[in-house]
């Protein structure tokens, strides 16, 4: 932040205020990552050495078994499948649609249209809970309940305020004069987003991808609500109801709840960049 | 007609149209789906929501109509009550708690130290943690006997705590848990700090601005933009905490925990009162649109904008 003098002519408090910073950001590192090595290091003991204090933090018998007894008390196969069908399903609609709107919002002129952009704003604050016991009675009446389609046909309307306001962000950074081009060329609206804009904006895309899949993994609320017979229960639900079925057992549900944590931080490594600038996207640039 | 001759017929009259009555109807076909939507998903359930109020239904006798016995309802209920008041409670200290929290790791990590990227990623992932397993994990972390907080405590000397089971304690563990989690508004914060231009600095430098001076007239006025998205953020966020107080406490103990969303879970999903439930998603709504009113109207107006038009 400040303008950097050589090492050595720094003055004492800098020095002071250097340290006291490295401490910090040691002192909360430790504090962020405890939990996670607990969370691995008990869902590796026996039953047995569980409920022992003081604790032991290297777990001796360790106990790797617990994670495949913990997969198989379940199906957890079968909700990762069913998981992953309703992810998958959830990023294609959100993809293609939540992009759709965007070129509108991003790039026709037209009467109504900051109307509209104001409505879509709008139901980006609107917290999901106030419509979880009205969107339950309209899917009742659709005949919907404990299957998939409620967790999925929404999507394919627009994709959610948050994606469509983010993909617009990203379109407006792209040049007219590369549309103006293809326009000339022949090519009609439909041609420009398909073929200029939807090829330009693929880190955006990722961005979304990644974040409505992520959402569909660890949504509860949505799939608890609607899915009812155990063979359609998601990874979350799954993991939910295993709680409350094996209330004692604490080494199988730490053990199920590092399995499932770990996909998601694998995903998080893999595409940090369009994780980060996604967070970001959101809130900056309004 | 067929679907051939339907197209060319639909082209010849797309064709007779003004260019800007083109372009008009082009912009509402792409922002069809989204218009399309907003009715389905948000008009006919909030319509629906709104006529259910006056009905009583179990979900499987038919909706019997009752006048305004869910609003009297709604006035004389203790469990609202104390539902309104924990979750309004939560808010009250989580919501600043964890702003000023993430504005401090943001600043920590703000730096250009050897490895500060693996700073960045460790104070990040605790919010990527599936809500249901970060349920779990904390469950077992505040666990009175065997858990790794009260190891902690009672290794400094410090007495057991009974984080779920005290009605006191367990809101502290809630904001603990929830404060865990800032990772998302850090990077929000992080971002905002490193967008400030240098020079701001430098010339608070040169006129001898202190570190504490330059936080105070430079830092924050021009991060109160940020600062104030991540406070409405907040607030919708901590008015809908569910699943943690689902798993961990259920609501409990004596009903400590039982916030906003997860009574009217319990009221629609549970004991199978749909209109009721109707009415109260009615209320946090109005809560929540009250709430944003005067957030928009007095902090909101001390914001500080650098280029209003943007």
């Amino acid at each position: 932040m400040a303008s950097k003098p050589k090492r050595n002519q720094r003055s004492l408090g800098d020095r002071l205020f250097h340290w006291l910073t490295v401490f910090l950001l040691v002192f909360f590192a430790v504090v962020m990552v405890a939990p996670f090595v607990w969370l691995v290091s008990s869902s590796l003991k026996t039953q047995l050495n569980i409920f022992q204090y003081p604790p032991e933090f290297l777990p001796d018998p360790w106990m790797p078994q617990n994670y495949i007894n913990a997969m198989t008390y379940k199906p957890f196969g079968l909700y990762f499948r069913n998981t992953l069908l309703v992810a998958g399903l959830n990023v294609i609609a959100v993809v293609f649609t939540s992009s759709f709107c965007a070129y509108g919002f991003a790039r026709m002129r037209f009467p109504g249209r900051d109307l509209w952009f104001g409505i879509v704003m709008a139901t980006l604050f609107l917290p999901y809970a106030i419509l979880l016991v009205p969107s339950f009675i309209v899917f009742s009446r659709l005949g919907w309940v404990d299957t998939f389609l409620p967790l999925v046909v929404p999507q394919f309307f627009g994709g959610g305020a948050f994606n469509i306001f983010l993909m617009r962000q990203f379109f407006r950074t792209i040049p007219e004069e590369i549309c103006d081009a293809a326009r000339i060329d022949g090519c009609s609206e439909f041609g420009v987003y398909w073929r200029i804009m939807l090829p330009l904006s693929k880190p955006a895309l990722i961005t979304i991808g990644i974040f409505t899949f992520l959402f569909a993994w660890n949504d509860l609320i949505g799939p608890m609500t609607y899915l009812r017979s155990p063979d359609n229960f998601t990874i979350a639900v799954g993991l939910a109801s295993f709680r409350s079925q094996t209330d004692i057992h604490w080494d199988l549900q730490l053990a199920a709840s590092a399995a499932v944590t770990l996909p998601v931080i694998a995903i998080f490594f893999l595409s940090q960049r369009y994780f980060i600038q996604g967070v970001v996207m959101t809130g900056l640039k309004g | 007609m067929s679907l051939v001759d339907g197209s060319l017929w639909l082209t010849q009259q797309y064709n007779r149209l003004s260019l800007k009555r083109r372009r008009t109807l082009m912009g509402y076909v792409f922002i069809t789906p989204f218009i399309l939507g907003f009715v389905f998903w948000f008009l006919v359930p909030a319509v629906v929501a709104a006529y259910l109020t006056l009905q009583r239904w179990n979900l499987i006798s038919p909706p019997r109509f009752v006048g305004m016995y869910n609003f009297n309802r709604m006035l004389n209920d203790p469990l609202l009550l104390q539902s309104l008041k924990v979750t309004v409670l939560f808010s009250a200290i989580s919501v600043p708690l964890g702003l000023v929290f993430a504005f401090f790791l943001a600043s920590l990590i703000n730096n250009k130290f050897r490895g500060i990227a693996v700073f960045r990623t460790i104070y990040f992932l605790p919010s990527i943690v599936p809500a249901v397993a970060n349920a779990i994990l904390w469950a077992w972390l505040f666990n009175t006997e065997f858990g790794l907080i009260n190891f902690v405590i009672r290794a400094l000397g410090g007495p057991k705590i009974g984080w779920l089971q005290d009605p006191n304690w367990v809101m502290v563990a809630f904001v603990i848990l929830t404060v865990w989690g800032v990772g998302g508004s850090m990077i929000i914060f992080l971002a905002g700090l490193q967008g400030i231009p240098k020079i701001y600095y430098e010339a608070a430098e040169i006129d001898g601005a202190g570190r504490w001076q330059r936080l105070l007239n430079v830092t924050l006025p021009m991060m109160s933009p940020i600062i104030f998205f991540n406070l409405v953020i907040g607030f919708i966020n901590s008015f809908q905490i569910f699943v943690s107080a689902l798993l961990i406490t259920n609501g409990g103990p004596q009903n400590s925990t039982l916030f906003l969303v997860l009574y009217i879970y319990r009221t629609a999903f549970g004991s199978q009162k749909m209109g009721y439930a109707a009415v109260l998603s009615w209320l946090l709504f109005a809560i929540l649109m009250i709430l944003s009113f005067f957030v928009f109207r007095y902090i909101g107006s001390r914001v500080y904008y650098e280029n209003p038009d943007e």
